[in-house]
């Protein structure tokens, strides 16, 4: 509007302006258009929920008792912060996304150091390994809890049993231990597929030129190869940890979050206080925190993204 | 290998230079050797459960469940056959509708919004980015409970399209992340020579566009499917009978009659084979998708 008011000398040029004005509205539109549906669908069902959650968060509400619906501010909050069930499955998912994070991601490398090379079968082994990543998690849970670990039939107790090592309880004994054997196992293809993308996009002459200056394997790979994977690493470990955080199913197969809530992680205990015992108000101050927590790794990790992978192709 | 062994043998024992810098070769060859095996021994224990699950589906129940474990047995389709006279059918069904149907919007909604914040970016495209993968992140738990109240009230508990509309929402923003990478790849120029030649938007679309992030929208896809098909929390929150998904027969299959291994694992190879297979096919797009189109 403001370059009609100051061009507007002859009604010619007014008028090609406003037209001018008119088609840069036009084509802006133009440009929003195609992503307003994703946009308006995506704001609808992600954002007005949340927006619920918080509401819901400042309520004291069973869904057993419809007159207990009143507002009461913070109390929700209180009560969580004091209640030692919420520490500790806090503490547990802490453990597990560490845990499962730093393990798969070591094995992950190892392996990925092992498919980087020419040899027999390599599309075989690659195919074998990334399918505990492809299997279903409820089934990965069935697989581990009843094949592997149970305690008269499971494959873990026979093996170690050729050893003299009598058999173990796994998933009542050990129920942290046996959820992140599962959840290892399902995340180091991952880790592995990131890791190997980053070995593979290293250009080969600055490795040949180190083999040529006599530098050691061992070298080779820590000051050269190690660098390198650095940013391939990071990410996988941010998005490994945002991933392994909303972990529920194998929880809910192998322990159901049992003995008590020993193994119990975040979404689990949530999934629990909601849908167990009906008790609304704490449980949406719980997904409310959990969201904060979430909020302030994916920050890091979208920053990351954009610093690392999009300077580079823009 | 039988000529080898002895020259590293003599290299070891006597170690004239001569046979020394021959023996260079062959040791690497050995190594190397030793190292495939070594990778494949790994591979092959890390494949291990997957491996006792499909065994276990071809056993009788009695064989399923011994100790020791039974490695030799007469191969049964019995288990296969009582899953699929067992009523699945349903529970496939409904899988196959929520993971089909939200596949199909994710990738309506996906392909113009990846064009629009990549070929012709509006303003704020980062700002856009930013949201569609924030809403990723966001941790279910933090909407089911609105979510299942609302759908109580709306009536669509136990109803597959609540299932399909949630999928879709869930698999948006990686969609969205991932055609965009796809479609950075396209050459200006080509776009600009079509506009140059007077091919309108949407021809320019369809003939030059679309064909070329086709193999993008067929990764996209597989991925989503993958996503969606594994999926159990929401199901097992929003559906009971009519809705129920694979995931949610395999637990309750689990729950009322574990101690029926073989039967189990018979309807667990039928429950994730799908995947399994879409995600070998997938495998070189499976990175750049897991990554959000970030490493391709």
């Amino acid at each position: 509007m403001a370059t009609i008011v100051n061009t507007g000398g002859t009604s010619t040029a007014g008028a090609r302006a406003a037209g001018d004005a008119a088609y840069a509205r036009r084509d802006k539109w133009q440009r929003r258009m195609p992503l307003l549906p994703a946009l308006i669908f995506t704001i609808i069902l992600t954002q007005i929920p949340f927006l619920l959650t918080i509401w819901y968060s400042l309520r004291s509400w069973n869904l057993l008792n419809p007159a207990s619906d009143v507002f009461v501010g913070l109390q929700n909050y209180a009560a969580i912060f004091t209640d030692r069930t919420f520490r500790q499955v806090a503490v547990n998912s802490v453990l597990y996304t560490l845990g499962c994070v730093a393990f798969a991601m070591l094995l992950g490398i190892g392996l990925a150091l092992l498919l980087d090379r020419k040899f027999l079968g390599q599309g075989v082994v690659r195919t074998l390994l990334i399918t505990p990543f492809l299997i279903m998690p409820v089934v990965s849970g069935v697989l581990w809890s009843i094949s592997m670990f149970n305690p008269t039939y499971g494959l873990v107790n026979w093996f170690i049993g050729l050893f003299g090592i009598p058999a173990v309880a796994w998933t009542s004994q050990y129920p942290i231990l046996s959820v992140l054997t599962a959840l290892v196992w399902q995340w180091t293809p991952f880790m592995m597929l990131l890791v190997l993308a980053g070995l593979q996009s290293q250009p080969k002459d600055v490795l040949e030129a180190a083999q040529v200056d006599g530098a050691s394997p061992l070298n080779t790979f820590f000051y050269l190869t190690l660098p390198h994977l650095r940013r391939y690493i990071e990410l996988g470990v941010l998005l490994g940890a945002i991933y392994v955080v909303n972990t529920f199913d194998q929880i809910y197969v192998m322990t159901a979050g049992g003995p008590g809530t020993q193994s119990a992680n975040l979404p689990y205990y949530i999934y629990q206080r909601a849908f167990l015992g009906f008790d609304v108000g704490e449980a949406a101050a719980m997904g409310v925190v959990v969201v904060v927590a979430t909020i302030i790794i994916a920050t890091i990790a979208l920053r990351l993204i954009f610093k690392s992978f999009m300077s580079t192709e823009q | 290998m039988a000529t080898e062994t002895p020259i590293t043998d003599s290299s070891t024992a006597a170690g004239p230079n001569g046979s020394a810098r021959t023996a260079g070769p062959g040791r690497r060859r050995i190594g190397s050797g030793v190292l495939t095996l070594f990778t494949w021994l790994v591979a092959l224990v890390f494949f291990l459960p997957v491996l006792w699950m499909v065994l276990s589906s071809f056993k009788q129940e009695a064989d399923a469940s011994s100790n020791p474990p039974t490695f030799f047995f007469v191969p049964t389709l019995d288990q296969y056959s009582e899953v699929l006279a067992s009523g699945v059918g349903s529970y496939f069904l409904n899988s196959i509708i929520a993971t089909a149907i939200s596949t199909l919007f994710v990738l309506v909604l996906a392909v113009p919004a990846a064009y629009a914040v990549s070929i012709r970016p509006v303003e704020k495209t980062q700002d856009v980015l930013f949201f569609f993968i924030s809403t990723r992140m966001l941790p279910v738990v933090a909407v089911i409970v609105p979510i299942y109240v609302i759908a109580g009230r709306l009536g669509v508990l136990d109803n597959i399209w609540t299932l399909v509309f949630l999928y879709t929402a869930m698999n948006l923003p990686l969609a969205v992340w991932m055609m965009r990478s796809f479609f950075q790849e396209v050459p200006r120029e080509v776009l600009e020579a079509a506009q140059m030649d007077g091919a309108s938007l949407l021809t320019t679309m369809q003939r030059i566009l679309l064909p070329m992030v086709a193999p993008g929208v067929a990764a996209t896809a597989l991925l989503c499917v993958i996503f969606a098909w594994n999926e159990f929390f929401l199901a097992l929150i929003l559906t009971a009978v009519n809705a129920a998904t694979v995931p949610v027969m395999i637990v309750s299959n689990m729950t009322s009659e574990g101690l029926f291994l073989a039967k189990l694992s018979a309807a667990s190879v039928l429950a994730s084979l799908p995947v399994i297979i879409a995600g070998w096919i997938a495998q070189k797009q499976l990175v750049r998708g897991l990554s959000m189109g970030a490493i391709k």
